[in-house]
């Protein structure tokens, strides 16, 4: 049973990586696909850490795909952001039809 | 004390990362705990009381639920808006307040906030946050703070504070 429901999530993380990848396509500029790349691990890959640690329950390869996840919990916002500011720094300019721009008026 | 706690948790990390409990792998693990222990206690600086009481934990536990209920939710929203074939986005960086003082809550309420999808973190600054929003509602401070932070702030601030 508790395959059936690990392979279940394991599909639907697929699933929304595949969505992410698809955003990381069509999105317009750097920091609306930096966006994209998050949403992929927030579900995506967690399903799959998931759906890996319900197949295996509490052995070696279980307790790994947690700590897996774990850190990427801690790894990817911080790469995102690192790459958002150095992005910004860089003088990389939002899409054109963006709303508004409270850190470059901010003088930052 | 501080140095204990950093110690045990990184053996319990070590111990889960294993497996086992063959004398061999404790044994390894203990010596790595320790040289980790020596080599980076300065740097860790949390109060040790406030990891393992079991309030603060359970406020933990609770905010990850929120956060899960929020990241599903807007998961599917921000999908919608990406397979939508007009591109349903108006993206911009507007500015978040945070009432939170401890720098180790305000990062985790940038992580969150981060991987919350449609939000993304570019900078903080003092006690304001920069945020990247792929579907700009307000441009004001105050209610731009209570979309993207306000769900999360509240229950953080019993986390860290």
């Amino acid at each position: 049973m508790n395959e059936v429901i690990g392979l279940v999530i394991i599909g639907i993380g697929v699933a929304f990586n595949l969505l992410g990848c698809i955003g990381l396509v069509r999105l317009p500029d750097v920091y609306n696909r930096l966006q994209a790349s998050t949403k992929c691990v927030t579900l995506g890959t967690w399903s799959i850490l998931l759906g890996t640690f319900l197949i295996c329950g509490f052995t070696a390869i279980g307790m790994k795909a947690i700590l897996c996840g774990v850190l990427i919990a801690f790894a990817s916002p911080t790469a995102a952001h690192a790459l958002a500011r150095g992005a910004h720094k860089a003088g990389i300019k939002l899409w054109e039809r963006s709303v508004c721009d409270k850190y470059e008026e901010d003088g930052k | 004390m501080n140095k204990l706690s950093l110690f045990v948790i990184a053996l319990l990390t070590w111990l889960s990362l294993t497996w086992t409990l063959n004398y061999q792998d404790v044994l390894a693990g203990i010596a790595i705990s320790l040289s980790i222990t020596f080599l980076l206690g300065d740097i860790y600086v949390i109060n040790p009381r406030k990891i393992f009481s079991p309030k603060r934990m359970f406020w933990f536990l609770y905010s990850l639920l929120v956060f899960s209920v929020y990241c599903i939710k807007a998961n599917f929203i921000i999908a919608y808006r990406v397979l939508h074939p007009g591109l349903l986005i108006s993206p911009g960086i507007v500015k978040v307040k945070t009432e939170m003082m401890s720098p180790l809550g305000r990062a985790f309420l940038a992580n969150y906030i981060t991987l919350t999808p449609g939000t993304l973190t570019v900078d903080i600054e003092g006690e304001y946050l920069y945020i990247h929003w792929i579907y700009v509602m307000t441009e004001d401070v105050e209610r731009a703070t209570g979309i993207i932070a306000g769900r999360f702030e509240s229950i953080l601030k019993r986390v860290f504070e």
